[in-house]
């Protein structure tokens, strides 16, 4: 697993309070992972700040799994 | 210890006679309070009273960038935001046929488009932090209408709605947001009025007397603190019984 793939993980595990092996990265937040719309948006929230990035509006609303999330912080990170 | 030791709050319209008696009352319940204003001669003599605790930021609401800097700028004095007192308000009162297009576009951007950039702009620190508290200071007109107030009521009437919704949205994350809606209080606009003036406002007063900005100040510091955790989504109205809602 990718270093960011292990810190994505770890934010949403905590933020969200689910088990290790259900955040896997096809796991949609809201249906799979029990996340409501506010849940989203701090997530986004959480991951600019561990990445030290900012996630405009609209990439941000296409980032609804944990695979989504991963990929565009690895492609934003390598940058 | 008092109610607010620890707290942070960032007062806006402090230099008008509301927002002194709602940083005044604050600051007495032990927050460290920061001013906003447009007049910045006033808004340095407050803090001068207050001492310590206290910090100046003066703002022109009616400008978009400076609307944007003032919330940073804020959290960078204090540390934080924990509360959050939109207090500025204007009136461009006219008759609604008269009513021209700038009285409305002031009215509305300065009473309620920036009490929702500052709302929005707090959020991120409160969400995170999982507390905070958003107070308006809405208007009794805001629910009661006023002839020669289209403007003014639907920019207070604006806010109530507008912090309704946000309350919904925030609660989960104990975060509370409510409005006060005073009545007719005491202020150099009130100062002005003739007796036959007074007489005829304080006719629709049930107390007989105008409200003091201490008595407003009074229902922000218990929105702002310990004892209203529980209440969200409300409007305290001040109005010594003129509207009973």
């Amino acid at each position: 697993m990718s270093d960011v793939a292990e810190r994505v993980k770890k934010i949403v595990i905590e933020h969200l309070g689910v088990d290790a092996d259900k955040v896997v990265n096809n796991a949609n937040f809201i249906e799979d992972l029990g996340a409501d719309s506010l849940d989203t948006v701090e997530l986004v929230m959480a991951f600019e700040e561990e990445f030290s990035v900012e996630i405009p509006d609209d990439a941000a609303e296409t980032i609804v799994t944990v695979g989504d999330a991963i990929k565009f912080l690895e492609k934003t990170t390598a940058a | 210890m008092l109610a607010l030791s620890g707290k942070t709050a960032l007062v806006t319209g402090a230099s008008g006679g509301l927002g002194r008696a709602i940083a005044l009352a604050l600051h007495a319940s032990g927050a460290v309070v920061s001013l906003s204003g447009t007049r910045q001669d006033t808004l340095e003599a407050l803090a001068a009273e207050l001492a310590t605790n206290v910090h100046v930021l003066p703002c022109d609401l009616s400008h978009k960038e400076a609307v944007e800097a003032l919330v940073p700028a804020a959290e960078a004095a204090m540390g934080g935001i924990d509360i959050l007192v939109n207090n500025a308000g204007v009136t461009k009162d006219n008759l609604f046929m008269r009513m021209k297009d700038e009285e409305w576009d002031t009215v509305l951007s300065v009473n309620l488009t920036a009490a929702f950039r500052l709302s929005r702009a707090c959020l991120k620190g409160m969400l995170k932090k999982r507390s905070g508290r958003i107070i308006g200071i809405s208007s009794v007109v805001g629910v009661t209408g006023n002839p020669g107030q289209g403007n003014y009521a639907a920019s207070k009437a604006g806010m109530i709605g507008m912090y309704k919704s946000l309350a919904a949205e925030v609660a989960s994350r104990n975060v509370t947001v409510n409005c006060v809606a005073p009545g007719f209080i005491e202020s150099p606009m009130t100062d002005v009025l003739d007796d036959k003036q007074k007489a005829a406002i304080l006719a629709r007063v049930p107390m007989g007397r105008l409200g003091t900005g201490a008595e407003v100040a009074a229902a922000v510091v218990f929105l702002a603190g310990p004892g209203a955790a529980y209440v969200t989504g409300q409007t305290l109205h001040v109005n010594g019984g003129m509207a009973m809602i």
